[in-house]
């Protein structure tokens, strides 16, 4: 290789001088395409939801090298890792990329120790130097008490640690995490939550983490992406997200009420399923295309139609379902629009409510957020 | 189980010893064992990466090339002793270079026992081989290569190891079928004690004159049989493994 190589080769691998991570890019899979563009700058950590199928882990898979882009590029700080115009592939080996699977994908025939060594084994270096190095992230995790063990002999918790730990030790330029506390269960989930998010505080690079757990965002995440078939539909802090969201997804996860529909006068919103709704539409303009989110807390059932409220919106509903949650009961309701409604355990028994009931409703206008549309 | 049974009913026990010293049998045994050994490493060197291209590539002929390499579990192996005598004998096909260029011949030598004994038992390893790399967890795989692992220390370090029972179950059975092999191996490497006399060629030359050393001989090799067949079930049925 002459120098003048070399340099060519420098240059073709490197792009404009940038921090973090660019993707820019279409991901075919099956009869499935994923297109998106998304940054990620050093030390920020970007949130990725939504359902199954929505190119979460297909998003992953294209970062990590483990699925070819058949479009556009993917560059982390200088370094090109895929640009299918010009037929440059970093494969997964040879990539800075650290990815923490969904189901920890721990070698079982390892120690939790030569798990932590893997990435140094297999860069050549010798058993005792990638051991010692290893020592290092097992003392940071708080692992080192586990060393000798095999992963069929570790907790969830434990698990989900030492995949982590082996992810941090190959020492990655971007972190990649598919549902890190999905395969824990709920009590696991509170210690280990606070715990990644401390460590992910510490990573310095980019990171991205595939979840649907919106807790989970909102702990672990800087901003958060909404992916629904293959495209990004909404970004935004998780706070905004979680209070505005656009997708029937994201307003079931957060528990709240969208409806879609139209602004009319009056700061009126007639609903794309039948039904208007009075809210605090500042800065929207009529006839622009809504959505209108309203959290279960902030509708009121009555056995009677109300007479003296100065709610706004009044309507009739009838009972189709409920469900006990820790100190509430949450009302499924068919109306003008249905609604999602909790209610505390005395006001059901007052009410003497069951499926088939008929009630109505009410809302301040002032409690009905209303925001444009994206699309 | 019955012949069997009839064979321990007759087995001469009182005098095996001394049957198994004068028969030759320690010669033979010897022979067999280091042959048998011989042709296993063979079949591990070439049918390893073998099993691992019939479980992984894709391309057309894949088919074509299993169906040739299962051939010999099927094929009556004195066709196999006498397609190997053709290929490779001082005049045959391929021997013939061999025999101008290195001035070495493979027919009736102990190498060519070996050669024998790999043609009819390698298959056993690749058909078991192949069968634990399908069903290794392609998952860990992916997960080696994203922590810096290239193709072939994936293999190493993850693939082998987790075929590792199945590859031990796959040596065992190409080394009993190499160590009862007689029909390819008469057939290319003859009949001569000390060099290519093994222990089944042995059994039938001692039944043309005195039935009494052929089961002595026998029984070591049902002794064998039992033996390996013990340690495959240990393999096969410990919980846990990971095939």
């Amino acid at each position: 290789m002459t120098d003048l190589d070399r340099e060519v080769g420098a240059a073709i691998r490197s792009g404009p001088g940038a921090a973090g991570l660019q993707f820019a890019g279409r991901v075919r899979r099956g009869g499935f395409e994923l297109q998106a563009e998304l940054t990620v700058g050093e030390g920020e950590v970007l949130g990725v939801i939504g359902p199954n199928g929505a190119g979460k882990s297909t998003l992953l898979r294209a970062l990590a090298g483990l699925t070819r882009l058949h479009a556009g590029r993917i560059q982390l700080g200088r370094t090109i890792l895929d640009d299918a115009e010009r037929e440059i592939f970093l494969p997964p080996e040879r990539r800075p990329v650290g990815l923490v699977f969904q189901n920890y994908r721990l070698f079982p025939h390892l120690s939790v120790r030569d798990n932590v060594a893997f990435s140094a084994r297999a860069r050549g270096l010798g058993r005792r130097t990638a051991r010692e190095r290893a020592e290092r992230w097992l003392d940071r995790l708080e692992l080192s008490s586990l060393a000798e063990r095999r992963p069929a002999q570790l907790s969830g918790g434990q698990a989900q640690r030492v995949a982590l730990a082996r992810a941090l030790a190959a020492e990655p330029g971007l972190l990649l995490l598919d549902e890190p506390l999905s395969a824990l269960d709920a009590e696991t989930k509170l210690s280990v939550r606070a715990e990644l998010s401390s460590h992910l505080g510490e990573f310095g690079g980019p990171t991205l983490v595939v979840t649907h757990d919106p807790l989970e965002a909102m702990v672990l995440t800087d901003r958060l992406l909404v992916l629904q078939a293959g495209r990004i539909v909404q970004s935004g802090t998780p706070a905004e997200v979680a209070s505005r969201p656009v997708t029937g997804y994201v307003a079931q996860l957060v528990g709240l009420n969208l409806y879609a529909g139209r602004l009319g006068s009056d700061d009126r919103v007639l609903l794309d399923g039948g039904g208007q709704i009075a809210c605090a539409a500042s800065g929207l303009a009529s006839g622009q295309a809504v959505l209108v989110a309203v959290a279960p807390g902030a509708i009121t059932v009555h056995g009677h139609q109300p007479r003296d409220t100065s709610a706004r919106n009044v309507w009739p509903a009838t009972v189709r379902g409920l469900e006990l949650l820790t100190d509430r009961v949450r009302l499924q309701l068919d109306g003008q629009p249905g609604a999602l409604v909790d209610i505390t355990p005395a006001a059901l028994a007052e009410l003497r409510l069951q499926p088939g009931t008929p009630v109505w409703l009410s809302a301040k206008a002032t409690e009905v957020a209303a925001y444009a549309a994206p699309y | 189980m019955l012949p069997l049974l009839a064979l321990l009913i007759r087995a001469p026990w009182r005098g095996l010893p001394g049957l198994l010293a004068t028969s030759g049998g320690t010669t033979a045994l010897r022979l067999s064992l280091e042959c048998a050994t011989a042709a296993t490493a063979l079949s591990l060197l070439f049918g390893v990466p073998l099993a691992w291209v019939l479980a992984r590539v894709r391309l057309p002929g894949i088919g074509l090339l299993r169906a040739l390499v299962l051939l010999p579990l099927v094929l009556p192996p004195v066709v196999g002793g006498l397609a190997l005598l053709e290929g490779l004998s001082r005049a045959g096909v391929y021997g013939r270079f061999l025999q101008s260029w290195l001035g070495y011949s493979l027919p009736f030598t102990t190498a060519g026992v070996i050669v024998a004994e790999t043609f009819v038992a390698m298959p056993f390893l690749v058909i078991t081989v192949e069968g634990a790399i399908r069903a290794a967890d392609r998952d860990l795989e992916e997960a080696a290569a994203t922590l810096g692992a290239t193709r072939t220390a994936v293999f190493i370090r993850v693939t082998l190891p987790l075929i590792a029972p199945s590859l031990l179950a796959g040596a065992a059975l190409c080394w009993a079928r190499a160590l009862g092999e007689f029909g390819a191996t008469i057939t290319f490497a003859g009949n001569f004690p000390g060099t290519t006399q093994t222990m089944p060629l042995a059994v039938y030359n001692q039944l043309q004159t005195d039935p009494q050393p052929a089961i002595a001989l026998s029984l070591i090799l049902l002794l064998v049989a039992v033996v390996v067949l013990a340690s495959l079930r240990e393999r096969w049925l410990r919980p846990g493994s990971a095939l």
